[in-house]
């Protein structure tokens, strides 16, 4: 009985060194055969890097330019963002999210809508208050001031605008703009600012129509009083989970506020994300299905080949489950070995564009379409380098399974008389 | 007897080649199966690329841009009241090429920024002046008022509100709200409009960023004399356009003139980037059938080592050797790309209504594209896919059958397959 023990153990050695030598008894198709999956693993790892470096890209810059990773909001303005739905006290509650998060990312805003009038020119705006000295942390606009400065303090009487606003409005630093809205209490909203400063986001929707000035005089201008309409939190976006928790804890009391992540603010940016990885999976199938038939031609002309061979083994008393796991293996052995060359080749490739970058024609256009630069760095992790691979590997030794099933059927007589 | 060695009349060689194919049916249906895959990928995915550019466009030109704007010089920097092209009537060049045939659809249109007021809330919007009856098939607002009415003359007083424009707005069909605009001399012209009819489009920036009403009626709210902001034309093909261009701007001399690309180059670029595509995703799905197709061929021809010998040996020529493998390797592409034609035919059939992806909407719509993906099949890319497998096809065999025509008769006989 101790015989039971060791059998399966010298049954496992006999095949793998059957299946390697089975393997290369015809070196030129293995190769081949090879040479289809590294093709097909070398393009997934490095499209997969391209991808995700991209949207990580098209992500973090969209984010940071002005939407954060989450935002603090009244109940139901996010649907609709009526000036009334508001945070009530709202400083104090920015200074509890810093203490519990340690985050110093944390900046309140209001938004208002307003006629804005130079010399020459009436537009309407979206104005926006914001605390100059947290905006810079959670926002990139203050950093892409084009003339000018940014705004100096919360209370100070200034504006800074985005460039085509600027252009339509035909007005310089300095020049003073007029602005006539309502507040949240529905009264008349005026003021005169001058212009400080103007930005160029690269953003057409941004730079069209924003217009930022110091939350203290928005409050005083819209009577908003000690209110914001929403709290902008960003930092480190794998912390998300835990600063999400902190947060949520906070305003748990507070029936009117919710927290919303960048997915619930933006979500288009999301769905663009998964409409395009899913359409480029279905491309990655075909791919990999073409690399499958390669790989179950080769393992059917194998078996083809050796149904004399295999006679004899049957004759001899091996079995067909034996003869089964010999070619399985061999077919993984194959597909593990074309699968670790091209996990190799694909990763040193895009390791390579990871430090160079990649550009194609067409991008720049494209890039301030989508928030990113015209130059991709592609992600090398693992889970660009192994998905693509593994789908093939699976794919592949899945292809074996006809060849089995077509020796299952082989008779010992029979396939001695092959020729 | 060697000596005389023949050309096998062509029917032999095709006929050998044919039975060749056939002897391992498995591994020939297999190698068919992976061609006729890889062809129908490439048609397929490319129609639906190709589906989804198209329509990018289309809601790119039907976006007020047509095939080709005219302006006053400035305007497209500073789109105000203050640049406009003189009235039609002044300029009869003008005014007969866009009734001449090469043009299909044209409509002149005054366009200014402004602010909607509701009773609950305020907001930027472009106030189009429009003749209703020319942008029926030139833009997207002739024919995508869903709810309500659509305006009647260039004298209609009502107002054409967007979908999303109107939950914004917290108002109604039927309900007033208040334009305000810049007159020519920078006063506040303001003016009061029932809305008439509401329009759904794909694209909610376009819901939300644009309301229409009577081109006269805009004239004599902004108080302003004759002239127009635009004139948006289409011409027969939005990829040929040089010709109109040409005689465009050789009719408005002084005008701004300019095509769709021009004013969006994001578009024109995704024309590009789009041809590149389809070279590579051919280039790739080729590649991935070429190792499947050389190693099939390599693998028929080592097995018949022997016989090939064995031929030759009784008088065959290694170029008619060299054939017999080109030609059973051209009816295999051949067989395999029809049925990948007909299994491309099959499967974009049914979609021809397009394939619902309402489910990621906010998605395509960040992306410029609408929540309906409708194939476009275009021949030069069925053509090319056809084309590129059969050519290089043939190619990659060649190494195979040069293989085997160089065989020489004794050696191939006496060895054995290892």
């Amino acid at each position: 009985m101790p015989f039971t023990a060791t059998y399966p153990i010298i049954v496992t050695n006999t095949t793998l060194t059957l299946a390697w030598r089975n393997i290369w008894r015809h070196p030129r198709r293995t190769l081949l055969t090879i040479a289809a999956m590294v093709f097909a693993d070398v393009l997934l790892v490095f499209m997969l890097g391209l991808q995700l470096g991209q949207y990580q890209m098209m992500i973090d810059n969209t984010l940071s330019l002005f939407s954060g990773q989450m935002q603090v909001q009244a109940k139901d303005y996010l649907d609709e963002p009526q000036m009334y739905r508001t945070i009530a006290n709202a400083d104090p509650l920015a200074d509890k999210i810093r203490q519990e998060t340690g985050l110093q990312a944390v900046s309140p805003r209001a938004y208002g809508f307003a006629l804005a009038s130079s010399e020459k020119r009436t537009i309407g705006v979206q104005v926006t208050g914001v605390d100059p000295a947290f905006e810079d942390r959670v926002s990139t606009i203050p950093g892409l001031i084009e003339k000018g400065r940014f705004l100096s303090s919360i209370s100070a009487n200034e504006a800074v605008i985005g460039s085509t606003l600027a252009n339509n409005l035909k007005i310089a630093i300095g020049d003073e703009l007029t602005l006539m809205g309502s507040g949240k209490d529905g009264s008349i909203a005026a003021t005169v600012l001058p212009v400080v400063g103007i930005f160029n986001s690269g953003n057409r929707d941004l730079d069209r129509q924003m217009m930022e000035m110091p939350l203290g005089s928005f409050r005083d201008v819209f009577a908003m009083g000690n209110d914001a309409h929403s709290i902008i939190i960003a930092g480190n976006r794998n912390m998300a989970d835990v600063y999400s928790l902190k947060i949520d804890g906070l305003i748990k009391e507070n029936r009117n506020l919710r927290l919303h992540d960048w997915e619930t603010l933006l979500p288009g940016l999301k769905q663009a994300i998964q409409a395009d990885f899913f359409s480029a999976w279905i491309m990655y199938a075909l791919l990999i299905i073409l690399v499958a038939f390669s790989m179950l031609n080769t393992m059917l002309m194998s078996v083809l080949e050796r149904t004399h061979e295999f006679g004899i083994l049957l004759a001899l008393g091996v079995r067909h489950g034996k003869l089964g796991r010999i070619i399985l293996t061999e077919s993984f052995v194959l597909a593990f070995t074309g699968m670790t060359v091209g996990v190799l080749a694909g990763a040193l490739l895009t390791y390579y564009f990871s430090i160079n970058g990649i550009s194609f024609p067409g991008m720049e256009e494209m890039g301030a379409r989508f928030n990113i630069p015209p130059v991709i760095t592609p992600e090398v992790s693992l889970r660009t380098v192994l998905p693509g691979p593994l789908a093939v590997l699976i794919a592949t030794v899945f292809a074996s399974i006809y060849p089995i099933w077509h020796m299952r059927k082989l008779r010992p007589i029979e396939a001695l008389q092959a020729a | 007897m060697s000596t005389d060695k023949q050309n096998i009349s062509w029917s032999i060689v095709f006929r050998i080649a044919w039975r060749n194919l056939w002897r391992n049916h498995r591994r020939s249906l297999i190698m068919l199966s992976a061609i006729a895959l890889g062809l129908w990928g490439m048609i397929w995915m490319t129609a639906l690329m190709r589906g989804v550019v198209d329509q990018m466009i289309d809601s790119s030109i039907k976006t007020l841009s047509g095939h080709i704007q005219i302006h006053a010089p400035g305007y497209l920097d500073d789109p105000s009241i203050e640049y406009l092209v003189p009235s039609l009537d002044k300029s009869p060049a003008l005014q007969s090429l866009l009734e001449s045939d090469d043009v299909v659809a044209w409509s002149q249109r005054i366009r200014v920024p402004a602010v909607i007021r509701s009773e609950r809330d305020v907001l930027a919007v472009t106030l189009v002046g429009i003749d209703p009856a020319r942008e029926k098939g030139l833009s997207f607002i002739g024919d995508s008022v869903t709810e309500g009415d659509y305006l009647t003359s260039v004298n209609d007083k009502k107002l054409l509100v967007g979908k999303k424009l109107l939950e914004r707005l917290e108002t109604k069909l039927d309900r007033r709200v208040v334009l305000m605009s810049q007159d020519p001399e920078n006063n506040i012209a303001e003016r009061g409009f029932r809305i008439s009819g509401m329009f759904d489009t794909d694209l909610e920036a376009t819901e939300t960023g644009y309301v229409f009403a009577g081109l006269e009626t805009v004239r004599k709210m902004l108080d302003m004399g004759p002239g127009i902001s635009e004139i948006s034309l289409l011409g027969h093909d939005y990829r040929e356009l040089d010709g109109l261009l040409d005689k465009t701007r050789s009719s408005a001399p002084d005008a701004d003139v300019r095509t769709w690309i021009e004013k969006d180059p994001y578009m024109g670029s995704m024309l590009a980037v789009m041809d590149g595509f389809v070279l590579v995703w051919f280039a790739v799905i080729f590649l991935a059938l070429s190792f499947g197709l050389v190693n099939t061929l390599l693998m028929a021809v080592f097995e018949r080592t022997r016989e090939i010998g064995l031929v030759q040996a009784l008088g065959m020529k290694s170029r008619n050797i060299l054939f017999m493998v080109l030609i059973e390797s051209i009816i295999m592409l051949l067989i395999g790309l029809a049925a990948g034609n007909i299994l491309s035919w099959l499967t974009i059939l049914p979609l021809k209504d397009g394939i619902d992806v309402s489910s990621v909407a906010a998605g395509m719509e960040f992306a410029g594209m609408s929540s309906t993906l409708l194939p476009a099949v275009k021949w030069p890319d069925v053509l090319l896919a056809n084309a590129l497998v059969l050519v290089l096809g043939i190619a990659a065999s060649l190494f195979p059958a040069w293989r085997a025509s160089r065989k020489v008769p004794i050696e191939a006989i006496t060895r054995v397959w290892q």
